[in-house]
């Protein structure tokens, strides 16, 4: 039976959990390759990652102009007295980053778009930051890491139990550090919109864990001296018997992120859109991977030092009960 | 339909429930009537200017004087008769939104720091006769307080200050403002002395302050080159009516003024360009009009400014009832407002008046009516509780005065902010089609369900949005659109979960659908909630800790969540319960989703074709 087949009836089995330590070092290798680029990017551009100019205060220009060739925008930014225009065209629309410019500037650059490129002054857009403004959004940003993570760990604390909310911590970090890692190698632009879609990937990927534990709890909870299941087995039957839905759900999410991204790159060129779509892009394909092998695996090695499992453990062991025992468990019944 | 349930659910009643609720919001938009979501500026076009405040020592600043500034800039925007313009808090920040892309306009309006000021009046007049064209919001005061036109004698009209120690002086209960006859006759006599109201006094009550007297075209000069009150461009219209003749250098009134000044006092046109907003140099003499832009004035340097306040405060007089301003001032402004009040004191109408100015206006000019030291003043006219309220916490910015600098301005074209609404709502329709697809491909009859429940969210947040927007001034943007359509795959799953349930209860092969489909629906609830909740609290925490966009988009993902958990309780859980009832499902066709193919322990049948 192929495995699409095997996956629309809802039949499979990986042995996710009792091959821990290929995750593991799968994990640790793309953390390391994260952390690499990120200080690799630190010592070559300062910065550990390409911050937009909401982060360094700059002013951007957009305006559509579509006979306007590269050279003469730049012509004209230069003649407005911008220092060093960055110019990035996209569609019929043009995108020039400058330094931060006064008011007085910014309408002179308008005047000279308006009359140099024949662009209708009011069809011009200006985003002008100062540079200390990125500095407070990204406080904010970080101070709204802090609470959520808090706020989460107190929450599933409460509705699993503390190990639960630890692994899926852990698992969300994890997600951030390569989602930051992919954007120093690739050199994304970071914009607050980039921002938003990193703070999205935390509901995410907790989100994904949440479904996964809530099954891993209920087949544990059933668990006892007498059973015929470690809590390792019995996990990995939750994970698989939740697999298709997870895979579903991250494809659904996927695939609206993907439609903005499209839409994002194509159409409107650089903006909101694709820095917020990018992020979750790369974000959900990295936490639909944490989720199945980073939390689930991470939660399992938490829960087997606890006695009562490690006794369980020992006995079917003993008993040459199957290591990696991959026999599906009922599902519990009420 | 349905027939009676023998089971615990009633999908029946619960499917009109909800059916109710959608036609309630329906009705409510029909009220209005509104039909399209209000759209925010970068979706419509507009300027939106972010202002931080810029304190000595790098604290917060305090809320009282962070609402103050939050006035001062909603003066300034009513008063340049922008339409539309929203100024709010934004944390610790201040946001000025404007809609269409005049980015000049909004940097007019926030580009200087309202400074409050004291200056000895020497010389005022009526300003330029009210434009024939009032606006029509504008409430015409005069009509509840017709002047009599009658000279009042010693009864001063204007607002008066004295030592708040004394016994306060009753002032004459009409209320105007008063201008010395010599400037308001045609024929200006040497010998002004008898105050007459003029003929276009205002009663000083609240509403007239709100009076916009200057007509809604915004004035076309810069504010920011200094020289604020040449007014352009002038049209014969333009002269000033109460000295149509008269040569001003023979005016003894304006003797000892420096000619530019006149000149420039002359050529004001209060209607056109009032001063507002307009930072004066505290070292020079200046010229402006009240903020009603019914009065001129010529004012003397600033002898005491905002920051020698120390507080000030609205109250009752407790002898005579009326209500009155408290003012206190420091102990080096103390000194400096005796002095001045003594000049003013000394000197002939107009002079014996000192105005106020605030933010580059007259904001209130009493007169002096005996010299006041030891730093306590109390000002009193005929006010109300609302407007001596208004004129104490104008006052009190003084002392609490509060820098900005601009963190952003951002100027978004109509066609620019055309494209994202465009492209939202393309990504939204490619997003919802192909989950409807896949829905359908990998879940087939249920599919229909999961799409039917994801056209009555959609409906619902429709309807949420558009009511939002009326009722509360929601206005639609970018970050919203985006959390929308990424919450898409959120309401997608919550359907995933339940219908892997049912597949799961039907696997054990043990049960009827029917059944199966309420004990599913017992388990899925929970992890459904659950995960909402995480959602919900993600949510919750990005739009309180987040800035601008993150915080409408944290607000679009908050509000799907609650509508999901809603569609799912109240029409996912009880349709399927009636689709349960149908033979197509219960027996297990194979396009229900529920066919024994897939359902089947074992199977051995290989011509169905491949779906994942």
């Amino acid at each position: 039976m192929g495995l699409g087949r095997r996956l629309y009836r809802g039949e499979i089995d990986v042995d996710f959990v009792g091959r821990r330590k290929l995750w593991y070092s799968l994990s640790a290798f793309l953390l390391l390759f994260s952390i690499a680029g990120l200080v690799f990017s630190a010592a070559t551009n300062g910065s550990p990652l390409n911050l937009g100019v909401e982060f360094k205060g700059g002013s951007v220009f957009t305006f559509a102009a579509p006979q306007a060739t590269i050279e003469q925008v730049r012509e004209t930014m230069t003649d407005a007295g911008v220092h060093q225009p960055i110019v990035q065209q996209a569609g019929s629309g043009w995108r020039v980053t400058t330094e931060t410019l006064d008011e007085a500037n910014l309408t002179k650059v308008q005047e000279s778009v308006a009359t140099e490129l024949s662009v209708d002054p009011k069809q011009i857009s200006i985003t002008s930051i100062g540079a200390s403004w990125g500095g407070e959004v990204a406080n904010k940003a970080w101070i709204g890491l802090g609470v959520f993570m808090l706020a989460i760990i107190l929450y599933l604390s409460m509705a699993f139990e503390p190990k639960m909310a630890l692994a899926a911590i852990v698992a969300l970090v994890h997600d951030l550090v390569i989602t930051a890692g992919i954007y120093a190698w690739s050199g994304f632009e970071v914009t607050p919109a980039t921002l938003l879609g990193f703070l999205t990937i935390l509901g995410y990927s907790l989100y994904d864990a949440v479904v996964v534990f809530d099954m891993i709890k209920e087949v544990t909870a059933k668990l006892g001296t007498t059973s015929k299941k470690t809590y390792t087995m019995a996990a990995n039957d939750a994970l698989n018997h939740t697999l298709i839905r997870s895979l579903n759900t991250s494809l659904v999410a996927i695939l609206p992120v993907a439609a903005i991204l499209f839409i994002g790159t194509t159409v409107l060129g650089a903006g909101t859109l694709k820095d917020l779509s990018l992020a979750l892009f790369v974000g959900m394909l990295v936490g639909t991977y944490s989720s199945l092998c980073v939390a689930t695996p991470l939660l399992v090695t938490l829960k087997e030092r606890e006695p009562k499992y490690q006794a369980i453990a020992r006995r079917l062991a003993s008993t040459g009960g199957g290591k990696g025992g991959t026999k599906r468990a009922a599902v519990a019944k009420n | 339909m349905a027939r009676p349930t023998s089971g615990q659910s009633k999908p029946g009643r619960t499917l009109l429930v909800l059916l109710a609720l959608i036609l309630a919001m329906g009705g409510a938009m029909f009220l209005q009537p509104a039909f399209t979501p209000k759209l925010g500026l970068d979706l419509a076009g507009g300027t939106t200017a972010t202002l931080s405040p810029n304190t000595p020592n790098g604290t917060p600043p305090s809320e009282e004087s962070l609402n103050l500034a939050v006035n001062i800039i909603r003066e300034r925007v009513n008063g340049t008769g922008i339409s539309d313009a929203e100024v709010a808090k934004s944390g610790d920040n201040i946001v000025i939104s404007v809609p269409g892309a005049d980015k000049d306009e909004v940097i007019k309006l926030v580009g200087t720091t309202a400074e409050l000021r004291f200056r000895q009046v020497l010389a005022a007049d009526a300003a330029q006769p009210q434009p024939s064209t009032m606006p029509t919001q504008a409430p015409t005061p005069s009509s509840s307080a017709a002047p009599s036109g009658q000279p009042s004698g010693s009864a001063s009209t204007t607002p008066s200050v004295q030592p708040s120690a004394n016994a306060p002086k009753p002032s004459a209960s009409p209320t105007g403002k008063a201008l010395s006859s010599a400037l308001t006759s045609p024929n200006p006599s040497p010998s002004a002395t008898a105050p007459a109201r003029a003929n276009d006094a205002k009663a000083n009550d609240a509403k007239a302050n709100d009076a916009k007297a200057n007509d809604a075209k915004a004035n076309d000069a810069k504010a920011n080159d200094g020289k604020a009150n040449n007014a352009k461009g002038n049209d014969p219209k333009a002269t000033p009516s109460a000295t149509p003749s008269a040569d001003p250098a023979q005016d003894p009134s304006l003797a000892g003024i420096d000619p530019a000044l006149i000149k420039q006092y002359n050529e004001l046109d209060c209607a056109k360009n009032s001063g507002l907003g307009v930072q004066d140099d505290p070292a020079k003499p200046y010229v402006t009009c009240d903020q009603d832009g019914t009065v001129k004035y010529i004012l003397d340097k600033a002898e005491v400014v905002g920051s020698d306040i120390d507080t000030a405060s609205a109250g009752v007089q407790q002898t005579t009832g009326q209500w009155v301003v408290q003012l206190d001032f420091k102990s080096a402004g103390a000194s400096a407002w005796s002095a001045l009040t003594t000049k003013a004191y000394q000197a002939q109408a107009p002079r014996n008046m000192v105005a106020v100015v605030l933010d580059g206006v007259v904001i209130t000019a009493p007169n002096i009516n005996e010299p006041i030291p030891g730093g306590r003043a109390e000002i009193s006219g005929s006010f109300t509780q609302e407007s001596a309220t208004k004129l104490a916490d104008q006052l009190k910015y003084g002392a609490l005065p509060l820098k900005f600098v601009r963190s952003s301005i951002d100027t978004i074209s109509s066609t620019l902010g055309n494209d994202q609404l465009m492209g939202g709502l393309i990504a939204g329709a490619i997003g919802l089609g192909l989950v409807v697809l896949y829905s359908l491909l990998y879940y087939r009859g249920l599919g229909l369900v999961a799409v039917l429940s994801l056209v009555v969210a959609s409906i619902i947040t429709y309807e949420a949005v558009v009511l939002l927007g009326t009722y509360a001034g929601f206005g639609l943007s970018l970050p919203h659109i985006i959390g929308l359509v990424v919450s898409i795959g959120i309401t997608a799953d919550s359907f995933i979960v339940y219908f892997e349930r049912i597949r799961d209860e039907m696997k054990e092969g043990r049960r009827t659908l029917r059944a199966a489909v309420e004990v599913a629906w017992v388990r899925a609830r929970r992890t459904i909630l659950i995960a909402d909740a995480v959602m919900f609290i993600a949510a919750i925490v990005l739009y309180f800790l987040a800035v601008g966009g993150v915080a409408g988009f944290a607000f679009a993902m908050g509000l799907t969540t609650l509508i999901d958990v809603l569609v799912v309780f109240m029409f996912t859980k009880p349709f399927i319960a009636l689709l349960a009832r149908l033979k197509f499902f219960a027996k297990g066709h194979k396009l229900s989703g529920l066919d024994s193919e897939r359902m089947g322990p074992e199977t051995v049948r290989t011509t169905t074709p491949q779906e994942a």
